[in-house]
């Protein structure tokens, strides 16, 4: 079975489908998606803005890192639980677009990163502190190129 | 307020920016990317006054530190949404989702108003506590639960469900002020 033969039955499942056929199903979750999207930028954004220097910077990285967490895995559950009915919707649209794949492959990257780079440099205690710097800087950039190119979705058919 | 609307839309760069195959986009785009800043900053904070997440931090700090950034991306917010409605402006002046979210707007602003006045004149005692008093956690749930409403609203504008060229009962053709020659009988 190849990628697209893949897709295509992804979308003719029940999920696709059920939310294909209503008027008002897609733009519901989409409107929950936004607001997954809300929550999980503003878990990341104290995080990284700390990392740059700037935000609760009386706060040690660890602490704030810690204190984010639950925010920001609420916030990726919301995405996932909204995002993918959004996809299975219209697969093969998906399937040709673009920004759908510029958007997936910086959010598995930026997720890796997250679990094996960021978050394990953060516990340890004695990371350089330009290398948090950039830990920083890499994961606004992936974050934001995920929000952009999720949005550009719509615009490029 | 209509005539305004019909200004703005005679407007070449109105229709220039609508019309744009790049333009409008990235505007729009930075709009979402500035909810991102705007109501996810303001989000923590609010989950902070609500006992939900940093808890072991003092209130005062995510206020000092983390509400500028709010204030910055509401900023550009703000700025990309006016330019959305420059754009399009007759269509969505007409749009309920676009009028209750103006409403929902301001009233999201008499809370945070409503708030940051009682910050002020009663000394914050329970600034390192866990969990704020009520009142507090009751101004912050207002806060998120509007402002999400926002969003919904906001998302809803660009749906042509009850816009005024199309059949409307009467309830939709007063809210969002459809005028006879709009209407289609």
């Amino acid at each position: 079975m190849s990628l697209y033969d893949l897709f295509d039955s992804l979308e003719r499942g029940p999920i696709g489908e059920a939310i294909r056929t209503s008027h008002w199903l897609f733009p519901v979750i989409e409107a929950f998606h936004l607001i997954g999207l809300v929550v999980l930028g503003g878990a990341v954004l104290v995080v990284d803005l700390r990392l740059l220097g700037l935000g609760l910077t009386r706060q040690s990285i660890a602490r704030v890192t810690n204190a984010a967490k639950p925010v920001l895995y609420c916030g990726i559950a919301m995405m996932f639980a909204t995002g993918i009915p959004l996809a299975l919707s219209e697969m093969i649209k998906l399937y040709y677009n673009r920004s759908f794949w510029v958007k997936v492959t910086a959010l598995t990257v930026v997720l890796i990163f997250t679990f094996t780079v960021k978050h394990p440099l953060i516990r340890r205690e004695n990371t350089n502190r330009l290398l948090l710097f950039l830990i920083g800087l890499i994961s606004m950039t992936l974050w934001f190129t995920v929000a952009g190119s999720g949005r550009w979705i719509g615009f490029s058919s | 307020m209509r005539w305004f609307a019909e200004w703005l839309d005679s407007h070449p760069w109105s229709t220039a920016l609508h019309e744009s195959l790049h333009m409008y986009p990235i505007v729009e785009s930075t709009h979402v990317l500035s909810l991102m800043v705007f109501v996810g900053t303001l989000f923590i904070v609010d989950f902070r006054l609500l006992g939900i997440a940093f808890r072991n931090m003092p209130v005062s700090e995510l206020t000092s530190r983390i509400l500028p950034w709010t204030t910055l991306g509401f900023v550009v917010i703000v700025s990309t949404g006016l330019m959305l409605f420059y754009a399009i402006p007759v269509r969505t002046y007409h749009s309920i989702w676009f009028r209750f979210k103006v409403v929902l707007i301001v009233a999201a602003g008499i809370n945070a108003w409503l708030f940051h006045r009682r910050m002020k004149k009663k000394p914050v005692i329970w600034n390192d506590d866990p969990v704020p008093p009520l009142h507090v956690r009751a101004s912050a749930a207002v806060s998120v639960l509007v402002w999400s409403c926002v969003i919904i609203c906001g998302r809803m504008i660009a749906y042509n469900w009850f816009d005024c060229d199309k059949q409307q009962p009467a309830w939709v053709q007063f809210l969002a002020g459809c005028v006879a020659e709009d209407l289609i009988h």
